[in-house]
């Protein structure tokens, strides 16, 4: 009995020993975490809003993508947005794609075609380093390549919860993030400009989105915040193209596992009740 | 598993229902493993339809273009060798096909053929053999001036592959011309 | 594995057979007729479940590698056609990666279980050191397999972990080059990593036969940590373990699917969407999750060579645990002291992997040296000193005594599904 206490005490005093540690470690939260949003395409059942989409991919196409490239998605893929083949004809043929060489040996531009990928509107890293003061990264995969710290206990509900919106929230809070002017006090440097969500505050690119930018036809609010949602859940789309088919199969597989741990269980209840 | 010949109890409904959804599943597992191996959508996507200009391609020439990573003669036929094509019985042929029936009409002088010997899948040359057609350096399969086959190993004619004229120097193979058919 | 067992060829074919290559006599006796204890408990399952995996790694790795290319210009993009373009290809892509994930999950639920039990003692050291190889078999393949997407975690991890043998004296630097074929890693550096990670998987594959092997001729261990005495103690391996391991694995792989089809990237970082960079490394740089532990015994030590030392020495000193452990009874089910250590050492374990995930500043590093301390202290002084003074409890003269006794309770679960 005495040395179950002594173990008790020891790992008491491991314990507090270790929460004292990380109670001087937390080190002062500078970022806020981005606010959570709604998304159409998070849970279990979750899909891409095609009307979202397709206004998501205007915001891409009239905004971002004068410094964004999207090297990863054809245009083909835009089908999944809801467009027609012909549609997606019409769109790729609005770019100018870089083919060759001819039978004289030279490269050419021509009209794009729905095999052809959306095109990076710089030559290469330096170029755009010396026109934006910074690479703009590619939009292919960004929803997933970005994301926040959760941190204890709700890292751990996540996997419970499904909550994989993470990046989608962050960009969304960029987008709606961006301050006039810096706290005092705060020392911008040359070129940056302030914003709220972006670790360090000191972002390269200047604010892309202001109320009416970009037409709608379908009567949704030409907001800043609007077009964040869009453009963000745009770029879910762009960095997860399969993402509904694969919850769709998963529904499928949780259920026939479950069907199957079912019949093995009474079969091995069945199995056993021999051996006892 | 006993193997006996009454019918089955509960007991064994039980193991034959667990063996068959387990079985199940498991081919519905296989299905992702072999459909990998199909042509993905990029590869679908660059096998679209390839536009041709036939003006610069001078009587008597064939060239070879690709579409689908296959490649595609375009013969630009002779007086000479429509007639030595159109000429021969269809009895004596391997595999009987008329000659107006592998080009579109009134375009006698434009054959389009997928260049894959039907024998093992080699490039045949083209003006060679003994009906100045094509000959297949592999394994001696003679084709006409047709593409049809003649002498040699090969089974069928070299076939057609899809393709519409978009005007009268103008083709696009990996489409059928549907407003005909 | 007893040489001549108890199988009876029923076909002319199979009796032609046995009598030149004796293949399904082996397989009867390995997998049919090898009696198990029939009190094994369901953390025994994993074994079964370790080798599923195995299987579903190599057969996903085998069909990544038809679309993948080992080139650091078009490893990144050949990763993102699977994701697009392959048909099924997310599906296989996020398989395998939450696949390693799970591997490890049933590792060390493994071997959490044969410390509980005591599995590591006479006469099976030499199964837990095959073990505790196979362990480190499959960190090495774990490591190789996740530089392959040429991501910024892939990368920089690359670099980090091959710079540990930059810090043995006077090679460490040649021997790093060495590792790179450059001066920094690269296209070479991926294009070896992407060989070894093919191979070592294979090599685990002949490990594993020699672990089961080495079982076959010791048997299991079990609850009780007594040997079986009798044929009361034992049941068949098949059918009554197979179907109980084949239960259980239908309900690790929901967890396993959860992962793959709704949240397939949770278990991975963000930073590994990014193509690779060599002129910027990541903020926060970690390692997969199941190195964090060992990550945060390299970090709390403030000496570079000494940090390299503890980081192999907390894995390599686990091959030491059958001698270190002074204690006859092998069961913590009877050694009351050592159970509540076992699950300190759990706790303390979990809480190194948090720390490996927090930045090493200030109050998480000196936690992460006192956890560490801990760790080793668990192993040299605690588990040596505890067999000495701790007072067991009586252990039953055979398993089926152990079930008698506990029976009054349980028995009537069986009976009534009988009905």
């Amino acid at each position: 009995m005495a040395r179950s206490v002594l173990a008790l005490v020891l790992a008491g005093s491991l314990l507090g020993l270790t929460a004292t540690a990380f109670a001087a470690g937390e080190s002062s939260h500078e970022t806020p975490q981005p606010p959570r949003q709604k998304w159409s395409f998070s849970g279990p059942f979750g899909h891409y809003d095609r009307g979202q989409l397709q206004r998501g991919f205007k915001v891409y196409k009239e905004v971002c993508a004068v410094c964004h490239g999207m090297k990863y998605v054809a245009f083909r893929n835009l089908t999944a947005l809801g467009y027609s083949e012909g549609q997606v004809k019409a769109i790729a043929a609005e770019y100018k794609v870089q083919d060759g060489p001819n039978d004289q040996g030279e490269m050419f531009e021509r009209d794009g075609r729905p095999a052809d990928y959306f095109p990076t509107p710089w030559k290469n890293e330096n170029a755009a380093r010396a026109q934006y003061n910074g690479v703009p990264p590619d939009f292919s995969v960004l929803a997933k390549a970005r994301g926040y710290e959760r941190g204890f206990p709700w890292f751990i509900f996540d996997i419970f919860t499904q909550f994989q919106e993470h990046g989608v929230d962050y960009i969304h809070a960029l987008m709606v993030g961006y301050k006039e002017k810096a706290p005092a006090g705060f020392a911008l440097p040359q070129g940056s400009y302030y914003n709220d969500y972006f670790p360090g505050h000191a972002i390269a690119m200047p604010p892309p989105l202001s109320d009416k930018r970009v037409d709608y036809s379908d009567g949704s609010p030409t907001t800043v915040d609007q077009y964040a949602k869009d453009v963000t859940a745009f770029m879910m789309w762009a960095a997860e193209p399969h993402m509904e088919i694969r919850k769709r199969i998963g529904f499928q597989v949780m259920i026939f596992l479950l069907v199957l741990a079912g019949l093995l269980y009474f079969a091995k209840k069945k199995v056993w009740a021999d051996a006892h | 598993m006993t193997a006996s010949s009454v019918e089955p109890n509960r007991r064994d409904f039980l193991y034959i229902a667990t063996g068959t959804v387990a079985a199940v599943g498991g081919a519905a597992a296989l299905v992702p493993l072999i459909a990998q191996m199909n042509p993905d959508a990029s590869t679908i996507a660059a096998g679209a339809p390839v536009e041709v200009d036939l003006g610069p391609i001078a009587e008597g020439q064939v060239i070879k273009v690709f579409w689908r990573g296959q490649p595609i003669f375009i013969s630009h036929r002779t007086k000479k060798e429509i007639e030595e094509a159109r000429k021969v019985s269809l009895a004596s042929l391997p595999d009987p096909q008329a000659d107006d029936k592998r080009v579109k009409p009134g375009k006698d002088q434009w054959l389009v053929l997928v260049g894959i010997c039907t024998h093992l899948g080699c490039i045949p040359l083209a003006h060679q053999g003994a009906y100045e057609g094509w000959f297949c350096p592999c394994h001696g399969s003679v084709y006409d001036t047709s593409g049809r086959i003649r002498q040699g190993p090969a089974p069928k004619n070299l076939p057609l592959p899809p393709y519409k004229f978009l005007s009268d120097s103008k083709i696009r193979i990996g489409e059928e011309d549907t407003a005909k058919v | 594995m007893s040489g001549h067992s108890t199988y009876q060829p029923q076909s002319a074919f199979m009796k032609w057979m046995e009598r030149r290559l004796p293949i399904a006599g082996l397989m009867y006796s390995s997998f049919v007729a090898y009696p198990t204890p029939r009190n094994l408990n369901y953390w025994w399952t994993f074994g079964g479940v370790l080798t599923f995996l195995l299987g579903a790694q190599i057969v996903t790795g085998i069909i990544l590698v038809m679309h993948y290319t080992p080139h650091a210009d078009m490893a990144f993009n050949s990763v993102e056609h699977i994701m697009r373009d392959v048909n099924y290809g997310w599906l296989l892509r996020y398989l395998h990666s939450n696949g390693a994930s799970m591997f490890f999950v049933a590792v060390y639920i493994h071997m959490a279980r044969g410390m509980y039990y005591g599995s590591y003692k006479e006469p099976r050291e030499v199964l837990w050191i095959l073990g505790v190889i196979l362990y480190l078999l499959m960190m090495a393949t774990g490591f190789l397999g996740y530089t392959l997407p040429w991501g910024q975690m892939s990368f920089w991890g690359a670099t980090v972990i091959t710079n540990f043998f930059s810090a043995i004296p006077l090679v460490g630097e040649s021997v790093v080059t060495w590792l790179w074929g450059g001066y920094s890693v690269g296209n070479p550096t991926l294009q070896r990593f992407f060989s070894l990670h093919y191979l070592l998987p294979f090599v685990i594959v002949g490990v594993v036969v020699l672990h089961v092997w080495a079982l076959h001729v010791v048997g299991q261990n079990n609850p009780t940590g007594v040997e079986p005495k009798t044929d009361k103690d034992t049941v068949a391996f098949t059918p009554y373990a197979t179907i109980k391991d084949g239960f259980f694995m239908a309900c690790f792989c929901i967890v396993y699917a959860w992962f793959v089809f709704y949240v397939p990237n949770y278990l991975g970082h963000a930073d590994n969407y990014i193509p690779a960079n060599p002129a910027v490394t990541p903020q926060h740089i970690v390692p997969e999750w199941y190195y964090l532990p060992f990550y945060a015994i390299l970090r709390a030590i403030p000496d570079k060579l000494m940090g390299v030392i503890a980081l192999f020495g907390s894995i390599g000193i686990l091959a030491f645990l059958p001698w270190l452990d002074t204690s006859r009874v092998r069961s913590a089910n009877y050694r009351p002291l050592f159970r509540q250590f076992f699950w300190i050492f759990i706790l303390v374990t979990v809480g190194l992997g948090w720390l490996g995930s927090k930045p090493a500043e200030g109050g998480y590093t000196i936690a992460a040296r006192i956890l560490t301390i801990y760790y080793f202290a668990h192993f040299i002084i605690i588990l040596p000193i505890l067999g000495w003074v701790e007072k067991t409890k009586p252990l039953p003269n055979s398993i089926s005594e152990a079930i008698l006794k506990s029976s009054g309770v349980s028995s009537a679960a069986p009976t009534a599904t009988k009905s």
